[in-house]
């Protein structure tokens, strides 16, 4: 697990906040500073694009996740773990994308 | 030659609609923003390549956008509207209250005064203000710290304010309209709030003409005497001749006076238009033919417009935000239908035809006149 320095990590975004960004590319690959925990990972992402402030977590203090939003890793479902565990080693190593995933609904 | 551009926003995007003065033939560009709901797509009087876009997620929350080409190129402003003080509460369907919540932004309103200042009306109420063209928003608080704001309550669509009207001169007069409490006017530029109420009468509160709880679908104000001001409520056609003080019906002869949208002719006050709604359990028009109507007396006598109109199996809506007039000398009138067309008239009204078919529900239509 990576605990410090800098880690190159993969997020993979959903097709909606791609159209907004105007990205080609779904997965972004960002250099996060110290441990990689989902906090860290959202900030280094919102600090590359501005723009998502306010759409993947909203603004208060506590920065908590939207309620249709999930987030996924290594076939685990993170949405309601801490945000500041660590993350696992395979997304800390740049290895698996950590997912940022509108949640299912319609018909 | 001058040009017309039509900035429609649908549940699936925005589209961006040009011409020249005779509007016959027109330019397709979109969709903008593919797959997101487009509430409002507004352009400035005072530049009309500056555009605003509001765009609202269920997922994703509220984005706004500015342009500065015309909707060539886009970019994001901020989308933090915080409310400035403690949120109260207000009425709920079931009679109990519910806490004050930003949902989304409902309408874009560019000043006419000034390049960089732009309104935002949104749900749960509230009026902001920007000064730096979108890039930071102030709540304007007296308005939603209003004495009357615990006897508010959402509409069908939730609790939103979507009609910003400018007063002409006087930067520092406003009238906004908010479902269901009803219309309010400034004098000073937000400070402090007025009801203007006087004459609505509505069957859906318990005191049918109370100070405030009225379902204000739409208003407009003629540009050519700004005293004079159009209504359309959840049921009823009004008019105010004194800025919004008193409001008397002018449903007249209409099939129905429930409806949604209302513009004025923008060079004769006393022309108006409304597209009637069967009823508000059935959102589409009177036997399946879709009319506009237009009234050349200010109201209550009202005469159908259908030429280039569907006149058969048409059940679509026309929504408060989905009428607009150009100001071209012989005047067009446009509007957008849930059914994704939007229709033209470049002789105010006396024919129409279909300018796009087949987008995305349309949420709104806005109509800028080009040098």
């Amino acid at each position: 697990m990576t605990g410090a320095g800098v880690s190159t990590v993969q997020v993979r975004l959903p097709v909606p906040l791609c159209t907004l960004l105007g990205l080609a590319e779904r997965t972004q690959v960002l250099d996060v500073d110290g441990p990689v925990t989902q906090r860290s990972v959202l900030d280094a992402l919102e600090a590359r694009h501005p723009a998502l402030v306010g759409t993947i977590r909203d603004r208060g203090g506590e920065r908590r996740r939207r309620a249709f939003i999930r987030f996924f890793a290594c076939e685990e479902d993170l949405s309601h773990t801490d945000p500041d565990d660590p993350l696992p080693d395979a997304v800390a190593e740049g290895r698996e994308p950590y997912l940022v995933v509108g949640a299912m609904a319609g018909g | 030659m001058a040009g017309t551009r039509v900035l429609v926003g649908t549940r699936k995007g925005a589209f961006v609609l040009t011409s020249d003065e005779r509007r016959e033939e027109w330019q397709v560009d979109g969709p903008h923003f593919a797959g997101w709901e487009i509430y409002h797509l507004n352009g400035s009087p005072l530049d009309p390549d500056r555009l605003y876009a509001s765009q609202s997620s269920g997922w994703f929350g509220q984005v706004v956008h500015r342009s500065d080409d015309g909707g060539r190129t886009w970019e994001t402003v901020d989308n933090d509207f915080t409310y400035a003080s403690q949120p109260g509460q207000h009425q709920w369907y079931d009679g109990t209250l519910r806490d004050w919540a930003f949902t989304r932004v409902w309408h874009l309103m560019p000043s006419r005064h000034d390049l960089d200042t732009v309104y935002a009306g949104i749900e749960d109420a509230a009026l902001f203000r920007s000064t730096d063209g979108g890039r930071s928003w102030t709540e304007l608080s007296a308005l939603r710290d209003h004495r009357t704001a615990e006897l508010w309550q959402p509409g069908a669509g939730g609790m939103c304010l979507h009609t910003i009207v400018e007063h002409p001169t006087d930067p520092d007069s406003m009238v906004v309209a908010i479902s269901a409490a009803g219309a309010f006017r400034t004098s000073d530029g937000g400070a402090s709030w007025t009801p203007i109420n006087v004459g609505l009468r509505s069957g859906e509160i318990p005191d049918e003409d109370r100070e405030v709880g009225h379902c204000v679908h739409k208003i407009a104000r003629s540009s050519s005497d700004a005293d004079v001001l159009y209504m359309q409520k959840h049921w009823d056609v009004m008019r105010s001749k004194d800025g919004g003080d008193t409001w008397h019906e002018i449903s007249g002869d209409l099939p129905t006076d429930f409806g949604f949208c209302i513009d004025v002719h923008p060079h004769e006050p006393e022309t108006v238009y409304v597209v009637p709604i069967t009823s508000d359990s059935l959102h589409y028009p009177p036997d399946g033919r879709l009319r506009v109507y237009r009234s050349r007396t200010g109201g209550d006598t009202w005469e159908p417009l259908t030429e280039g109109l569907p006149q058969e199996h048409c059940y679509v809506d026309v929504l408060r935000d989905a009428m607009a007039v150009d100001t071209h000398e012989s005047a067009g009138v446009y509007v957008g239908t849930t059914g994704g067309d939007v229709y033209a008239s470049n002789d105010s009204g006396d024919t129409w035809a279909p300018i796009v078919r087949g987008l995305p529900a349309v949420c709104s239509v806005e109509v800028q006149t080009l040098p």
